[in-house]
């Protein structure tokens, strides 16, 4: 050992990070590389698969949609007294995975996270469509689904208008607000890239159409200077907006009397839960698609560690909500407040609460492993498992707390019919639908902002 | 002197719109489109295929109304969706909902913040459309050559010909100076 020559001490870093982006990129290879997604490139054949079977889950939707405007709510395991089944929680499921688009896209803009860009455009695509679907079960949810515009105030001849102490009519205010900003958001985003491929389309079709969503971009400074003005103000108000939505979708319980739902750690709990199931959606989505299209140099290692870390970090906020869900149920000191916590761990849907712990808290614990984060095949199961147990997060919420609230002459037991399930089934199906045709048609990488991230971007003094 | 309407320009078919110089880097384009501010140009723009802080100042265009129309645009919605909710609670349609005051003002926040926050977010994409004149389906510059490129990876700097200095052989002169890698008329 002694005689073992000395090596020279060289310094080197402590621990590597993944690039951002490939170093080998430059303009015209980011701009034709997602171009060609879209131009050039034949349509892969799982995604003609994949898009079959999205639609056809998407046609059991509508048939589900159709049967219950024609039978009506009957056809819904609800009734009283759990009159809010798994219909709300799909909405409150759906809703809260839309909210990690908005918050990769607005939030982390804000605090100038670079690799935010590679997934930005994807993200705010899914928050669209799950907001989509998430829209879709309060209406159908009215049982008179047709009359669901007296929910906006509008004189009308019976003289009457929306009562707007109910948190109910925040909701209506709340989602389609964040409906509305999310779209605008996504199409300004998306201006300069549609000029972009109008530049590129070889086909007229493709010229002219892309040609009239570009609404004539140019690229001028002076156009530049007003939409990074436009674009970072959109973002602020994105972001005081899409904790609102989560706060006022939590106020609908929380408002109400129901042992369970009354209860002050309810909107950053509600808060957090969204991010983490919406993290875990991004997840379960772009680890296949980076494969499939061969977009390992724009959506690198970094940004699965970085998701995976934010998802460990908004699971320990979940976890900590259930803890002190737990712990005033028995500090308050109210009985029915005792029981409801005794009910969910022992009562008969204990199950699903030792599920949700299972998945929601003791699970992502594994994140803190780095071998885990790097583990792509891992990370994706971790999130369809952080998916599972978001919506039974929900279900505990929804379900255990109206099966037995106060007097148990009114309580009862609560069974989703087959086509609760072919409701939310169907709206997988719409989801994946819309996701496989944006995939198709448009960029899913923001070809202008990646431009902003390489290094030739840089201007020299 | 050859200034527009001269000889010079009277034998070209159409009028001119001015005079595009092209470059390969971001560095080129905004040091060029610095020196040209410099000689006084004023009718100058840049075309790059992302934004470039440095290039909007380099030309001189640094201030722009947005934040005050976005501004407007929060406080006319904050203030109606107030008072909808004041008027038709307390005013058009009073209801005893719970003995709560008929104006239950901390209800109405929630409803009071989405209508803030939708009527600046509509306020700040039509702003913006509304001052870049957008949609604009036809404009003079996508007639230049390689123009196409300015959505990929080149960089355009154009000196418009209503310039109150525009000299159009000095201008030629200037630009070939500047590092470009071509300079083109830019037809109407």
């Amino acid at each position: 050992m002694a005689d073992e020559p000395l090596k020279p001490y060289t310094e080197g870093p402590m621990h590597t990070t993944a690039p951002v982006i490939d170093p080998g990129l430059t303009f015209a290879s980011v701009t034709d590389k997602i171009g060609s997604i879209v131009l050039q490139r034949k349509t892969p054949l799982g995604w003609f698969i994949g898009f079959a079977i999205s639609f056809a889950l998407f046609q059991l939707m509508l048939l589900a949609i159709t049967n219950l405007v024609f039978v009506g709510i009957g056809l819904w395991g609800v009734n009283v007294p759990v009159a809010w089944g798994i219909d709300i929680l799909n909405f409150v499921w759906w809703i809260g995975i839309g909210h990690a688009g908005t918050l990769i896209s607005a939030i982390l803009l804000l605090l100038r996270q670079k690799w935010r860009t590679s997934i930005n455009r994807f993200a705010e695509a899914m928050t669209l469509f799950a907001v989509a679907q998430a829209g879709m079960y309060p209406i159908f949810h009215l049982g008179r689904p047709w009359l669901a515009y007296w929910l906006f105030p509008y004189p009308n001849t019976m003289g009457i208008w929306p009562q707007f102490r109910s948190p109910l009519m925040w909701d209506v205010f709340a989602v389609s607000t964040y409906a509305t900003v999310s779209a605008m958001f996504w199409f300004v985003g998306l201006i300069p890239d549609f000029a972009t491929l109008r530049d590129r389309a070889r086909s007229k079709p493709f010229q002219m159409v892309y040609g009239m969503l570009a609404m004539g971009w140019r690229g001028s400074a002076r156009h530049w200077h007003r939409y990074e003005m436009a674009y970072l103000l959109l973002a602020g108000l994105a972001t005081p907006l899409v904790l609102s939505v989560h706060t006022i979708v939590s106020f609908d319980f929380a408002v109400g009397i129901i042992p369970g739902w009354h209860a002050t750690i309810f909107p950053p709990y509600f808060v957090a839960g969204a991010i983490y199931a919406g993290f875990a959606m991004v997840l379960f989505l772009t680890i296949p698609l980076r494969k499939v299209y061969g977009l390992e140099g724009f959506i690198t290692l970094r940004h699965m560690h970085n998701m995976a870390k934010v998802m460990l970090a908004t699971g320990l906020i979940v976890g900590y909500g259930y803890m002190i869900e737990a712990f005033f149920g028995w500090y308050s000191g109210n009985k029915f407040e005792r029981y409801m916590i005794w009910n969910r761990m022992h009562g008969p849907y204990a199950l699903y609460y030792w599920a949700l712990i299972l998945c929601n808290v003791i699970t992502p614990q594994f994140l803190w492993i780095k071998r885990v984060r790097e583990n792509l095949l891992v990370l994706w199961l971790l999130s369809i498992v952080v998916s599972i147990g978001m919506w039974l997060e929900r279900f505990v919420i929804v379900v255990t707390s109206l099966t037995r609230d106060f007097l148990p002459s009114s309580w009862g037991m609560y069974q989703p019919t087959q086509w609760d399930w072919a409701m939310f089934i169907g709206t997988i199906g719409f989801f994946f639908t819309l996701l496989f045709l944006f995939i198709r048609f448009l960029p899913m990488i923001s070809i202008f902002e990646m431009r902003t991230i390489l290094p030739e971007a840089e201007v020299e003094e | 002197m050859d200034t527009p309407g001269s000889a010079h320009h009277r034998h070209l078919h159409h009028t001119l719109y001015g005079v595009m110089a092209e470059f390969d880097t971001p560095t080129d384009l905004v040091s060029a489109a610095r020196r040209t501010y410099e000689a006084g140009y004023r009718r100058i723009n840049g075309y790059s295929p992302y934004p470039i802080e440095e290039l909007s100042e380099a030309i001189g265009f640094t201030h722009t109304s947005l934040p005050l129309i976005v501004f407007i645009g929060g406080v006319v919605g904050g203030l109606s969706g107030f008072f909808m909710q004041y008027w038709i609670e307390v005013i058009n349609y009073p209801l005893n909902v719970g003995g709560k005051p008929y104006n239950s003002w901390p209800a109405f926040i929630p409803i009071t913040f989405e209508c803030t926050v939708l009527c600046a977010a509509f306020a700040a994409v039509l702003g913006m459309l509304v001052l870049n004149k957008l949609p604009q389906p036809y404009h003079p510059v996508f007639n230049a050559p390689n123009f196409a490129l300015a959505t990929r990876d080149r960089f355009f700097l154009v000196v418009e010909a209503n310039d109150p200095l525009y000299d159009h052989e000095a201008i030629v002169t200037f630009m070939k100076n500047l590092n470009a890698t071509e300079v083109n008329d830019v037809e109407n």
